[in-house]
């Protein structure tokens, strides 16, 4: 087997929108891939289509060598995945819904018990394991859930926004273990919209938008094609933002210029030298700054490049991901 | 891949019973019905009811009745838990697990019929204790087994249901569409001996009927419909139901 996942032309359509439009990935065994993209992008359904929970359109998938439609028992068997929504059983306790997952993969008692406490502990839980799922937090629910999709030990692991909604030090703990699983040869794919960390920890990332892969490679090529600094202005008033945006463009002393709704960033060589002459060019055009950094190429630059947005915008996913939840527990 | 295959039907049958043990209000709501009704009415009834040819209608005529109404709407609840399970991602968790559906059905089926046998039994016993009097503890048993037939092929109307509607609430309206005039139209409360032809065409094409005069049969020892007609009534609507609820519940989507 070559690659743990590959793609090939993979399309879904629904009935007004082509969620996920011919995409081609092959992801190396033992890689951890990042899949980054805006709210909509089709992150979920592609997931959903490798994880044979969604049968595509057209074109097709091989994971861990099977078939996602043909061998889709198979593909099931050497999978795991996090689900972006909660889907735990709030009427029974956290320790109870890892156990009738245990069950469900075919986990003997004695390695069942132990892996619970493991992942229980793993994600701070086990003081309130024997609680009803109905009375924890939404961190807690997003941490049981990550522990669940953990306990049956996946050759590959698929994380739809594991770390949404967590405080900063579980998510630190959760991406050390996802490194160990790595370490251990487990192949994983992963939504996230932190990009710092996608940065720090992924192999490789995908910029994936409007259901197309706009761009896949290592997140430090990504960054050092921006060019060596990235300079970012914030305007007095946003309505100038598509003029002096012209200006930057038509100067052509950027390698790329990019906006969101009221920033304008440039990646330049040589970033200290640029900045006169960058301002120069919107006090003549009668624009007024109202601040200038200077950085080296994050992330969260080459997402704004490829997407037109900055990810920020994208993030009242979070909101929407808690309501959800919360309309399922208000419902039973 | 047996032994596997009786863990994954163990694990969803032990799901079903844990959450019906955390749920003591439901079952509360649940016996509460038939028994209030067997306490006032049940006596107030058949003192209104005569067979023809004299023989009055005790208590003991509607025991049967009573029992197969709690069996039913357990058995429909529990089929129809599916539509709520899939409204909570419950049910996208239990299928991305790699094992057929097919048991996994199985396994819900198995916990909703010991649900239903768990709430028939508490009203058979119930009804004992106010003085219905039951023929034999072999016939007892035989009442057993009717009730867990009705049940399989009620589970299956609730899962069938389940998988082809969209919103609980949907699913909700349809089910007290159907529960009452199931109920009304079974002879749990009425001779069925003597009733006018159209009526008698409804009541004999009620499945429930059967199965109410089957456990009728078994534990008092007399019905109007010969039992081994009602046997292989209830028989082949419970293997008719399990077939189409497991095909419908095979294709559903999450
Ligand atoms: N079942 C469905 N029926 C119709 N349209 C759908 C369905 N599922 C997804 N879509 C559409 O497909 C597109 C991609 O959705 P998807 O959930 O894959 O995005 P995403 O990248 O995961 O977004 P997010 O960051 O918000 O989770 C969206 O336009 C969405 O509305
Ligand atoms: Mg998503």
């Amino acid at each position: 087997m070559l690659h743990a996942i590959e793609t090939s032309g993979i399309t879904k359509k629904f009935s007004e929108v082509t969620a996920v439009n011919n995409v081609n990935i092959s992801i190396k065994q033992g890689e951890l891939f990042g899949l980054l993209g805006p709210n909509g992008a089709g992150k979920t359904t592609l997931i959903n289509m490798l994880s044979t929970m969604t049968v595509p359109s057209s074109g097709s998938a091989r994971v861990w060598g099977f078939d996602v439609v043909a061998d889709a028992s198979l593909v099931r068997q050497s999978i795991g995945v996090v689900f972006q929504d909660i889907t735990l059983d709030d009427r029974l306790t956290g320790r109870e819904n890892l156990d009738l997952h245990g069950r469900l993969y075919g986990l003997g008692g004695r390695i069942r018990k132990q892996r619970i406490e493991e992942v229980l502990s793993l994600v701070e839980l086990t003081d309130r394991a024997d609680s009803l799922v109905k009375t924890y937090s939404g961190g807690m629910l997003r941490r049981l859930q990550i522990a669940r999709g953990l306990i049956h030990r996946p050759h590959v692991l698929f994380l739809d926004e594991p770390t949404l909604g967590l405080d900063p030090q579980t998510r630190a703990h959760i991406w050390e273990y996802i490194m160990t699983l790595t370490k251990e040869g487990v192949t994983i794919v992963l939504t996230t919209h932190y990009l710092e960390e996608a940065d720090h920890l992924c192999n490789r990332v995908a910029i994936i938008d409007r259901g197309e892969i706009v761009v896949i490679d290592t997140p430090k090529t990504l960054k050092s094609r921006l060019g060596g600094d990235v300079i970012t202005l914030e305007l007095e008033d946003s309505a100038d933002i598509a003029r002096l945006y012209a200006i930057y463009e038509h100067d052509g002393f950027a390698t790329m210029v990019s906006r969101s709704s009221n920033e304008i960033s440039m990646a330049v060589r040589d970033g200290e030298s640029k900045i006169p002459r960058v301002l120069n060019l919107a006090y003549n055009a009668g624009i007024s700054i109202h601040s200038v950094s200077l950085h080296k190429p994050a992330l969260d630059d080459v997402f704004l490049y490829h997407t037109g947005r900055a990810i920020k915008d994208t993030d009242n996913s979070e909101l929407q991901g808690l309501m959800r939840s919360r309309s399922h527990s208000m419902r039973r | 891949m047996p032994k596997r295959a009786v863990g994954v039907v163990y694990a969803m049958w032990l799901g079903e019973m844990l959450r019906f043990w955390r749920s003591k209000s439901r079952i509360v709501g649940a016996l509460s019905t038939p028994f209030t009704f067997m306490l006032f009415l049940g006596p107030g009834l058949s003192s209104g009811f005569q067979f023809q040819g004299g023989g009055a209608v005790d208590i003991s005529f509607f025991a049967p009745g009573f029992i197969t109404m709690s069996v039913l709407f357990a058995s429909l609840f529990a089929g129809g838990s599916i539509i709520w399970e899939r409204e909570s991602g419950i049910l996208k968790e239990v299928l991305i697990a790699p094992v057929s559906r097919f048991f996994i059905a199985l396994g819900k089926a198995a916990g909703g019929v010991t649900i239903a046998l768990i709430q028939g039994i508490m009203v058979l016993i119930f009804a004992g204790l106010i003085g219905v009097h039951y023929v034999s503890g072999i016939g007892v048993l035989g009442g057993i087994i009717i009730m867990g037939l009705s049940s399989i092929g009620f589970i299956g109307v609730g899962v069938s249901l389940a998988s082809r509607i969209e919103s609980p609430e949907g699913f909700q309206m349809i089910m007290s569409f159907l529960a009452m005039p199931l109920v009304l139209l079974s002879g749990a409360f009425f001779p069925i001996s003597d009733l006018p032809v159209w009526l008698k065409g409804l009541v004999y094409v009620n499945p429930l009927t059967y199965g109410v005069e089957a456990l009728r049969w078994c534990l008092l020892g007399n019905s109007t419909i010969p039992v081994s007609l009602s046997i292989a009534v209830i028989t082949l609507f419970a293997v008719a139901m399990l077939g189409i609820g497991g095909n419908l519940f095979g294709r559903i989507k999450v």
